[in-house]
């Protein structure tokens, strides 16, 4: 059944292959992101000692179903004197890339839409064309909220750019590589092969910038409900918003997966190197034990609970404290260690630069 | 040195691991929530719901339109007229009460010298029209005899604290 799926597949023309590929990432992305609303109302529940939604279906296991047939039946409002155009360009200016980024994530082996050699520009340039999708919908709404809210979130996404562009210089100092899947290649061996251990400040960093670069808690200034109303999306409505939605937990599954990639060796088990190699062979304990996109899940939906966790524990930084956390700390932080690891690879300090 | 030490504490995400580990702690411990239709809260037998006017065994109504309630009630809720029936006895025939005006103080039970007027435990109930919040005679009355067993009950049990 399998061998005759993969003989039709590789018979059809390659723009099928594409878009067949598109759906196979798309469609798991958006359940994905339904849930991760649902897991983080949970979790903010649970964190706050109450249980989280479960009226909709068994547990409120349909509540996200539920929100986004609400989202859909809403009007979309547009604002007086509002620009149409950029007005409603702008949800889709931000989901774009939210989507496109994931066409060189590598789920396993090979496992990559396009293996695109300078993969990792191709990520750092899609993150940061994010930012057009906010700046456009502050502007356009012609809301002095929004606009501030476009603002502050501009400042802080070119600043934080910056630390999370030198984290990836880092990363591929390390691994001799843009290949997305080459970089998780790079990290093969054991658990101690992974560029977490010998980039672990890096690994802070571009944690610490993702979640600023999401706009999230505590750097969610962009949205300051209490501050700004919500930021560059007040005047959105119905599915406009929900749109917006989409992208900023897009954004936020792609950074975990990302941290997880460049850091965390993405597929690679961690029990490789570590146990014998008569436990990979047993039958289905081994397949669990080895490589393989579970893995890469599950080291992702660590990172998107730490995304929920954050938010639950952090009040919101102030806003001049944003701008001295990333221009005075983790700026320098980076530098400093791209000094130090360029020194470990002078002298192949092993098992990382050998 | 305490410089340094703050320096390396702000570094090591002391401060942020610590708050961490506070709602990690929340997280995992026991829930708070009362899942209110299908999990009730205890409630003490000095409730005061909606009113009712009770009626002695022999089916005969308490209420002798003494006016008390009416006089004592804060919130001016109450409005009593009265006749004299054919046996001599004085008794209400409009007994209103406002549900809109109502702030269940029971101060009206409190004055009843013959237990007639009492705030029973019932509080979930709506209005779905205009006018529907005036608490008709009939109606107290109605939700007297349908609950008498319960309010002599909590009556019984709180009896020895009057």
């Amino acid at each position: 059944m399998f061998d005759w799926m993969m003989n039709f597949y590789s018979g059809l023309p390659t723009v099928i292959q594409i878009l067949i590929g598109i759906q196979l990432i798309v469609i798991p992305l958006m359940l994905a992101v339904a849930y991760t609303t649902f897991a983080e109302r949970k979790v903010i529940g649970y964190a706050h000692v109450r249980v989280g939604p479960n009226r909709v279906g068994p547990r409120g296991w349909l509540q996200p179903i539920a929100d986004a047939l609400k989202l859909l039946t809403k009007e979309v409002i547009l604002p007086t004197n509002a620009n149409r155009f950029l007005f409603l360009s702008a949800p889709v200016l931000t989901i774009a890339p939210a989507l496109a980024a994931w066409a060189v994530i590598p789920f396993f082996e090979g496992g990559a839409l396009a293996d695109v050699n300078a993969g990792l520009l191709y990520l750092l340039a899609l993150t940061s064309l994010g930012v057009y999708g906010i700046i456009i919908a502050g502007w356009a709404s012609n809301s002095k909220y929004a606009l501030l809210g476009s603002l502050r979130s501009a400042a802080q996404l070119v600043s934080y750019e910056i630390a999370m562009g030198f984290a990836l210089v880092g990363v591929l100092m390390a691994a001799g590589t843009l290949n997305v899947g080459g970089i998780v290649e790079a990290q093969s061996g054991s658990m101690y092969h992974w560029f977490l251990l010998p980039l672990l400040p890096l690994f802070f960093v571009y944690f610490i910038s993702g979640i600023a670069e999401t706009n999230r808690a505590p750097f969610d200034v962009a949205e300051g409900e209490s501050e700004i109303v919500a930021g560059f999306h007040v005047e959105y409505s119905g599915m406009a918003f929900a749109v917006f939605f989409l992208a900023e937990y897009a954004n936020m599954i792609l950074i975990s997966a990302l941290v997880a990639i460049l850091f965390l060796g993405g597929w690679l088990s961690p029990f490789q190197g570590i146990l014998p190699q008569a436990a990979f062979d047993l039958p289905v304990i081994g397949a669990l034990l080895g490589h393989g996109i579970h893995w890469f899940l599950f080291k992702t939906a660590v990172f998107l609970f730490a995304f929920l966790w954050f938010r639950a524990t952090f009040p919101r930084y102030r806003y001049d404290q944003i701008m001295r956390l990333g221009w005075k700390v983790l700026i320098p932080v980076t530098i400093l260690w791209l000094f130090v690891e360029g020194v470990l690879v002078a002298f192949n300090v092993g098992p990382w630069f050998a | 040195m305490k410089a340094l030490r703050r320096y390396l504490k702000s570094f090591l995400f002391f401060e942020l691991l610590l708050g961490l580990r506070l709602t990690g702690r929340y997280l995992l411990s026991r829930k708070f929530t009362v899942q209110y239709p299908d999990e009730k809260t205890p409630m003490s037998p000095r409730f005061r719901g909606l009113h009712a006017l009770r009626r002695y065994p022999n089916g005969e109504e308490r209420c002798i339109a003494c006016k008390l309630c009416e006089a004592v009630c804060p919130a001016l809720a109450i409005t009593i007229d009265s006749e004299e029936r054919a046996d001599g006895t004085r008794r209400t025939t409009r007994y209103d009460i406002d549900l809109f005006k109502c702030i269940f103080c029971g101060f009206c039970e409190e004055a009843c010298p013959v237990d007639s007027i009492v705030e029973t435990h019932i509080f979930e109930y709506h209005f779905e029209n205009r006018g529907e919040q005036i608490m008709t005679k009939d109606k107290l009355l109605a939700i007297g005899d349908r609950f008498e067993k319960e309010i002599a009950e909590a009556r019984a049990v709180d009896a020895p604290y009057r």
